[in-house]
């Protein structure tokens, strides 16, 4: 028989990393090697432990790594507690890529932009940031403003101290919540920050995050003369089956799994306001 | 048109289910029709429909997707599938046979569902036009026609005669196992039944159901509706309008330990449930407005907006006839619909 999507194909955990207290990244291959299937930045795919079940999970590494796939992983349900026990040398259970994905080789080409990300939502924007890092010339500046509750919920600190902040083109922007101690660096809300920061109109903006702060950052932007159709953002809902079929995770007649998860701003006008 | 005569419907049956396996409606011992297999000695029912429709032929009630061995850290992925035999479902109404091209356009669509796919590829639909449609009947407000039905082979009893008509190659192909008891006919009978059943449809309550202004360009203006929470309120959340419903396709995706490994299986679920759409990090349908709202904006709307027009409901009337609180989506469009 024809090849079935909802039948699984089997990863291999190689590495987990611990990011903050409740986000894990774990790094997955095929075990014959190599990355289980390709995708685009944006895509997702289905994990599973079975006999605990399968949930939809953003890719957070780039297409352009060629040797694994990573998931930035918050702990928040049932299958999410029992991937945090997991270790390196563990199998699951993967299917994919779900989901259209941003349109990096398209829209973004040649363009400014600007990311705006709140907690676990850099998770699918890392994706994003890492595939226009590897190719750099295809793109203009790079901003990245990012903030957690606190610095010690900032998911990828490391890279991104290490590696974004120190790279030409690219500027960094941190905030966290509240004033903590052994930390310089910006206090404050998300959406308050890239309104202060001033942005140039002109740059194409992703945004992934806390629905409250997708929706007050938006109205920010729009405030200071962007467009929505210069924003693009990512959705979640639950799912089961990731092919549009099983009648869940849709925002009236958009399927999140198969006509989303990537949304332009002024797509999402067109859609009744149930997400 | 080909035809036989009614005292030879049991030779009919044997000789169909020498060769394939034959589902057709039966009463049950508490009188409600449903689809069984036929075996010798069971008669066909002369109910109008089955209580329950046939779309478990295509999308059982529940069915394994795979199964899993796991021993320690190790997981071994068993592919269950088989292909499904051929199979014959007889006596089907024109109203269910249309619900199975409004699946279609959901478990055919690409990627398609390999379980539907072969039981669609192998079963064979024999269609029986109505004579006598009742109050909550209104197919023919989608279009449908219920002395013409569709599917593969149409039927028609008249008179005392069986009639068969081929309508797709399949069943072109298929009539072939029961086309030596057959022989030719002229139409007259089926004609004058025709028109007879259309006098009736003309006459039923829900005959002029208007689903005007039910198009994807209503959309938002449908959704912020205030009558739904009037429409909604009496809403239990039962789910019944869902499971016997022909063109209600949402499923779940579980897990079960077997004991010596898991199965994971999917089954019907219903988007009136109050964990249908739960995550850990919230409900974006969190009260049975919002459920309600999507069942029907779903088969009047959305359905429609992705599929050319086409709605998602066959007007049956099933859920008419079983809705515990009496609320049916004939109500919801009556009462949302441009007059």
């Amino acid at each position: 028989m024809a090849d079935e999507t909802l039948i699984p194909k089997l990863g291999l955990v190689t590495d987990v990393r611990i990011d903050t207290p409740d986000v894990k990244t774990f790094r997955v291959i095929s075990p014959d090697g190599g990355k289980c299937f390709a995708h685009i930045p944006g895509q997702c795919a289905m994990l599973s432990i079975p006999g605990i079940g399968e949930a939809m999970f953003s890719i957070t590494s780039s297409p352009t790594n060629t040797e694994y796939m990573e998931f930035s992983i918050k702990k928040c349900g049932c299958l999410t507690s029992w991937l945090h026990m997991m270790e390196a040398g563990q199998t699951i259970t993967i299917r994919g890529p779900y989901g259209n994905g941003f349109p990096v080789d398209t829209e973004f080409k040649g363009k400014d932009l600007l990311f705006v990300a709140g907690g676990i939502g850099l998770a699918p924007l890392r994706s994003v940031i890492n595939y226009v890092r590897d190719r750099r010339a295809d793109y203009g500046s790079v901003d990245i403003v990012y903030g957690s509750r606190s610095k010690e919920d900032l998911v990828d600190y490391k890279e991104i101290i290490d590696e974004w902040s120190r790279e030409e083109g690219i500027h960094v922007y941190l905030t966290i919540d509240r004033e903590e101690e052994g930390w310089d660096g910006h206090v404050g809300f998300v959406p308050n920050y890239v309104k202060e920061l001033g942005f140039d109109v002109t740059k194409t903006v992703i945004i992934c995050g806390p629905p409250i702060m997708i929706k007050f950052t938006l109205a920010g932007l729009q405030e200071s003369g962007f467009q929505k159709t210069q924003v693009y953002t990512t959705m979640e809902l639950r799912m089961k089956c990731g092919v549009g079929k099983c009648g869940r995770c849709n925002i009236g007649s958009k399927y999140i799994c198969k006509d989303g998860p990537v949304f332009r701003c002024d797509q999402l006008d067109e859609l009744p306001n149930e997400y | 048109m080909l035809k036989l005569s009614l005292t030879r419907l049991d030779d009919l049956f044997t000789v169909i289910a020498d060769k394939e396996s034959l589902y057709l409606p039966v009463d049950t011992a508490v009188g409600q029709a449903q689809f069984k297999k036929w075996e010798s000695g069971v008669k066909m029912s002369t109910a109008l429909n089955t209580v329950r429709s046939a779309k478990d032929y295509f999308f059982p009630q529940t069915e394994n997707i795979v199964d899993f061995r796991i021993q320690g850290k190790n997981i071994e992925i068993v592919d269950t599938r088989n292909e499904s035999e051929d199979f014959i479902l007889f006596g089907v109404r024109a109203c269910d046979a249309k619900s199975f091209t409004i699946l279609d356009k959901v478990f055919l669509a690409e990627p398609a569902d390999t379980f539907y796919k072969s039981r669609r590829e192998h079963g064979t639909v024999i269609t029986l036009a109505c004579t006598r449609p009742e109050e909550t009947c209104f197919c023919s407000a989608f279009g449908i026609d219920p002395a013409n039905p569709a599917g593969d082979i149409s039927a028609w009893i008249a008179e005392g005669d069986i009639y068969f008509e081929a309508v797709t190659k399949k069943g072109a192909d298929r009539i072939g196992i029961f086309a030596s008891l057959l022989k030719d006919a002229d139409d007259s009978a089926v004609k004058a039944q025709k028109e007879a059943t259309a006098e009736i449809m003309a006459k039923l309550p829900l005959s002029g159901l208007n689903l005007k202004g039910f198009h994807a360009d209503a959309l938002n203006e449908k959704f912020r509706s205030p009558k739904w929470a009037e429409l909604s309120k009496m809403c239990l959340g039962c789910g019944t309008c869902t499971f016997i419903c022909p063109t209600c396709q949402c499923y779940d995706i579980r897990d079960f330990d077997t004991g010596h490994g898991v199965r994971r299986f999917r089954c019907w679920d219903s988007c009136m449930y109050s964990d249908f759409t739960k995550m850990s990090a919230g409900d974006p349908r969190h009260t049975q407005l919002e459920r309600f709202r999507q069942r029907f904006m779903h088969k009047l709307i959305y359905f429609p907006a992705n599929n050319d027009g086409v709605y998602g409901c066959v007007g049956c009337g099933r859920c008419l006839a079983r809705c515990p609180i009496s609320m049916n989506i004939a109500k919801v469009v009556k009462t949302l619909g441009d007059e």
